[in-house]
């Protein structure tokens, strides 16, 4: 979901003034404001408390109990820390957590680089270059789950089209390219997939980022006759560089995330080469239905992401001040 | 913001442009090629699809389409001649393969799910978000801030986590595997997004018309509706847009917590199968229909849209 | 016609067939829900009958093996109201029977004079019983299958090939009958070339997301002397699931995987080896004989050029069964109309046309008549394989055995992590943790 970042960015990118009202004293026919504002505040509030918060809630009940939703008849018992105990001492998880967190930095990488990188060029404002982004952008705007299950048939070895381009350009023989069979290949085809549709997300951030640095400081330094290369690396960077700190942080949570197109590429094989959290936490919850324990994990996942999160921001704020 | 109008290097020498503009160009072209691939291969016969080396000229056919639409059976030729003849163009198609077409598939429901699911939940998140950013932009609400960060923090949680006690809470309510239930959680999903981004919108619209229309007599609530709501547009539009493309793309709650009633077209798309594994030119044409609508909103809307995508990153 | 308008014509059709049928829906229809197979087609074609009969609409809900397991427990777990009839698989049975799924079937047998008796033995043990061996059915056997093996006669009957076989292995090219048969075959047809194609040896299964790799290992350990538990002391797994036997098995399968398989079948079922022995892959294809009726019709491969064989033996020789009996879902609010729907599928006339659409009865009365062996070419090899079947665990925790049994196969097989020893190992040692779990040991 690309629009958790993008509220955070709402939130933190450039300190917006909280506006903070000041309350019209003023009472008005009808209503009072303060009755106003809970009218149009409640619906919303009560939404959430009842598809976010009391779901939460439950679900940190339920990881203390060795609970089963698929036995109803069955007793339940409260096994106090016990799922949480057996999760953090799972080799297993942590070897699912261990890929993902290499899923997450191979893709923040890739998509900050190329990102990056094309949001500089387009910042040279060629001819057509508002064209050329909206075009860049279509990836993004698409299904996960949907073009990535295409995708499947693009990496096929012999008759993908993936496949034949990689043979055209290196010699390889397309029947030895196997991307999804591969074990070490098939965490890249994940990769690959995921870079195409969000690199032009950090790409558009960079952007922003750019086209925020006020042009009177690349004057300036024309004035004292610094490079090119120098305007680079002491002023165009640091100044984009809070932007592309956010952008790392909206990929880097929804990577966190990534089922779609994992669960449709390689369902987490071969073997368990690719299997991320998410697999894992999908496994346990909905085809073994240890409801109990699924929880708990997913407890852990929630405080470990958040923790990141948090300690991300904290850098983030940081470097915003200096 | 506008992309075409902002600046941050003093005047690209020519060559540079040219340069820039060949990359850049080069990669949209490559990006596209996947996209492009998935709309030729609607359009292949079946043997096509799979033919190696992959074919980029080929004589085009509906066969896609009739297959993504129908559920067909491959029966003998004495079966298939003891039938009528052939009624419709794609009973046509499909005997000449030996096959007869045993009934609708359901992608067509599946399509709608996807229409009414998306945008009841878009509907619902904007409205909802609508009047809460007004509320908070406007208001003093106690611990606004602290609540506010709680809620969209849920979000961060993988979507497989989340659905677990929805699953449960669902199988209790008799909500599961039905449009209201879907639509209900895809609003919550969206209206803290919609909240955030509106409540940017709204803030820069100055209290000033409202107070004037409120001297005026309008109370607080007309003010509202005539003053604030026109000039938010924009801003509810962007909003809207992102709600419905998130709904519009949901994969992991759809196929965990629908089976087939209220099943949107995500999780069915990737399950067309065709005599072995998939059939992969219903699976391109279903793709092709799917993709249909959000590509047009994109271009449509691609204003709204950066401006959504980019605010608050662009405001000083 | 220009080729666009043909195709503008065609979607429009497309659309319109499809809204047509689906605006006939009405509330009365009932929903069933089966994989999504050649066999579900051929029953959508079947029950045009029952429609006729009785004027109850039916819908069909299919979703691929691969999901089909998680999607429909899921449906049953939520008590879902989706499903009146399911053809649920026959590892489910357990865990529906006890948590209250499916409507025990025993009165409406009684009622309507439907025996089990009038039924192979195997299905009705496989598909209908539980706890197994009791009479208590949860379901009318509905789909016999079982796996077994297809391979390219064409291939096998070419006169260069067969001497050229006969030199290197000091035998006859025929279809094998002990798996060192199997793998030797399959060494010779790997990357040779055949009318100008490269083909392969076979295709077996190595599915990771489901059952499809533990579907194919066992498919094989069971003849080299695997055994679930203790035949005299149920859950004692050790020295049994990890005999020396099971291990040489597990070792076989993935030297056959290693050798012997086209490119990039890392994660492939039933879809995907139907898939490489259409297109000309493969000189065997291990599949379960649903898959039979559909390529012995095909153009390219089928009639002349396709032949059967029964699973190969080893110390013993066994083959794992697939295969589904239909039951009505509790939480359906059209449990009569489901009922009849049964009635009528038990019939035997019914099940004769059933057969002759690509189904497999399960009803003696059709598999036992004298014609049938020679009613079809695979008839004779389905009824030989049939007489030999295992089946995985049946119990209510069979997902989390499962699961399991898939990743330690594909960690072995696939992904060339331990030894055979070690997989086998891990296994017990899961399958205890989950037996553990339920209380049973």
């Amino acid at each position: 979901m690309t629009e958790t970042g993008l509220t955070m960015l709402n939130r933190t990118a450039d300190g917006v003034a909280r506006a903070t009202p000041e309350p019209l004293a003023r009472r008005v026919r009808g209503m009072s404001d303060k009755g106003l504002a809970w009218l149009f505040i409640s619906p919303t509030i009560l939404l959430l408390l009842a598809i976010n918060i009391f779901p939460l809630i439950w679900a940190i009940q339920l990881s203390f109990t060795n609970y089963r939703a698929n036995r109803p008849n069955e007793l339940v018992k409260n096994v106090g820390l016990s799922n949480y105990q057996r999760i953090l001492n799972d080799p297993d998880i942590w070897i699912a957590m261990q890929t993902t967190a290499h899923f997450v930095f191979w893709t923040i990488v890739l998509q900050t680089l190329i990102g990056f990188s094309l949001a500089y060029l387009i910042d040279r404002k060629f001819r057509g270059h508002a064209f050329w982004t909206t075009i860049i952008l279509v990836p993004m705007m698409l299904s996960p789950a949907v073009v990535g299950n295409f995708w499947r048939f693009l990496y096929q070895p012999q008759i993908g089209l993936f496949a034949y381009a990689v043979s055209f350009v290196t010699g390889i023989p397309p029947t030895q390219i196997e991307m999804l069979s591969n074990v070490s290949l098939a965490p890249w085809s994940i990769i690959i997939v995921d870079t195409w549709m969000w690199t032009p997300y950090v790409m558009l951030i960079c952007l922003a980022g750019l086209r925020s640095i006020p042009e009177y400081i690349y004057e300036a330094a024309e004035v004292d006759r610094a490079s090119n290369w120098r305007q680079f690396w002491s002023i165009t960077l640091p100044m984009a560089l809070p932007f592309i700190m956010l952008a790392v942080l909206f990929r880097g949570i929804e990577n966190f995330k990534m089922f779609d197109m994992v669960n449709l590429l390689t369902g987490g094989g071969p073997g368990s080469t690719t299997e991320v959290a998410s697999i894992t936490l999908k496994r346990q919850a909905f085809e073994s239905w240890r409801t109990g324990y699924s929880s708990a994990f997913a407890i852990i996942l929630f405080v470990a992401v958040f923790g990141l999160a948090n300690i991300y921001v904290k850098a983030l704020n940081k470097v915003k001040q200096r | 913001m506008s992309l075409t109008t902002a600046h941050s290097v003093v005047a690209p020498t020519a060559t540079s442009k040219r340069i820039a503009g060949t990359i850049v160009v080069v990669y949209a072209l490559i990006s596209m090629v996947p996209l492009l691939w998935i709309f030729a291969t609607s359009f292949k016969t079946p043997p096509d699809s799979i033919a190696y080396p992959p074919k980029i000229l080929f004589q085009p056919s509906v066969e896609g389409y009739c297959n993504l639409f129908t559920t067909r059976t491959r029966q003998t030729p004495d079966y298939i001649n003891s039938l009528g003849p052939a009624t419709t163009f794609c009973d046509e198609t499909t005997r000449k393969r030996n096959m007869v077409i045993a009934g609708p598939s359901n992608f067509l429901p599946r399509f709608v799910n996807s229409l009414i699911i998306a945008f009841g939940s878009t509907f619902c998140a904007v409205f909802l978000g609508t009047l809460a950013a007004y509320g908070f932009s406007r208001f003093k609400v106690p611990l606004a801030d602290d609540l506010l960060f709680f809620i969209l923090s849920t979000r961060m949680m993988p979507p497989i986590a989340v659905a677990i006690p929805i699953y449960l809470m669902y199988r209790e309510l008799g909500l599961s595997d039905t449009a209201l239930g879907m639509i209900l959680l895809y609003t919550a999903v969206n209206v803290s997004l919609a909240v955030w981004l509106l409540k940017g919108f709204i803030d820069e619209i100055p209290r000033e018309y409202e107070e004037a229309a409120m001297i005026d007599g309008y109370t607080r609530l007309q003010a509202f509706w005539k003053t604030v709501l026109p000039q938010a547009t924009t801003g509810i539009a962007a909003t809207a847009i992102f709600c419905l493309i998130f709904a519009w793309n949901e994969y992991a709650f759809a196929a965990l917590l629908t089976s087939g009633t209220a099943q949107t077209a995500p999780p069915f798309i990737p399950a067309i199968i065709g005599e072995g594994g998939q059939d992969w030119p219903a699976v391109a044409a279903g793709t092709t229909i799917f993709l249909v609508p959000i590509l047009v909103f994109t271009i449509l809307l691609r204003k709204q849209l950066l401006r959504g995508i980019t605010f608050g990153a662009v405001r000083k | 016609m220009k080729p666009l308008s043909k195709m503008t014509l065609g979607l429009a059709s497309a659309l319109l067939a499809s809204t047509a049928i689906s605006n006939v829906a009405q509330a009365e229809d009932l929903t069933l829900c089966w994989a999504a197979w050649d066999p579900a087609n051929a029953l959508v074609e079947l029950s045009k009958d029952f429609t006729k009969e009785s004027g109850i609409g039916m819908k069909f809900e299919f979703v691929p093996w691969t999901n089909y397991a998680d999607r429909f427990l899921n449906e049953l777990n939520s008590k879902g109201k989706l499903c009146d009839l399911i053809i649920g698989d026959s590892q489910w049975i357990g865990g529906s029977a006890e948590n209250g799924h499916y409507v025990k079937l025993n009165d409406f047998f009684d009622k309507e004079k439907i025996s089990m008796d009038d039924f192979v033995p195997a299905t009705v043990v496989g598909y209908s019983e539980w706890p197994k061996n009791t009479p208590n059915y949860w379901a009318l056997p509905a789909m016999g299958d079982v796996v077994g093996w297809t391979y390219r006669k064409d291939w096998f009957e070419k006169p260069e090939l067969q001497k050229e076989f006969k030199e290197k292995y000091g035998w006859d090219l025929a279809p094998p009958t002990t798996f060192d048969q199997l793998k030797q075959i399959a060494e010779f047809f790997q990357k040779r070339e055949i009318d100008g194609k490269t083909v392969y040896g076979a295709s077996i299964y190595t599915e990771r997301g489901s059952e499809g790799v533990t579907m194919g290992v066992m498919d094989v350990l069971y003849s080299f002397g695997f055994k679930y538990e203790n035949p005299d002391k149920p859950y004692e797994m050790e020295g049994f699931v990890n005999s020396e036997g099971a291990v040489k098995g597990l070792e076989f399968y993935k030297a056959l995987y290693d050798c012997c398989t086209p490119p990039g079948s890392s994660n492939s079922y039933m879809g995907e080896g139907v898939d490489a022995f259409k297109s000309g892959q493969v000189a065997m294809h291990m599949n379960f004989a649903f898959t039979w009726p559909g390529l012995y019709k095909d153009e390219a491969v089928g009639g002349d050029k396709i032949g059967f064989f029964v699973n190969p033996k080893e110390t013993a020789q066994f083959a794992q069964l697939g295969g589904q009996g239909i039951s009505v879902v509790s939480y359906s609010e059209h449990q009569e109309a489901a009922l009849k729907y049964i009635k009528w599928f038990a019939n035997k006339d019914v099940q004769a046309k059933w057969w002759s659409l690509g189904g497999y009865s399960c009803l003696k009365a059709v598999v036992e008549d004298p014609g049938f062996p020679a009613s079809q070419p695979y008839a004779q090899t389905f009824l030989d394989s049939m007489a030999i079947v295992k089946d995985f665990w049946a119990e209510p925790s069979y997902a989390s055995l499962l699961q399991a049994s898939q990743k330690r196969f594909h960690d072995y097989v696939v992904a060339g992590n331990g030894t055979a020893k070690d997989a086998l190992d891990g296994l017990v040692k899961d399958w205890t943790e989950v037996f553990q779990d339920d209380g049973k040991m």
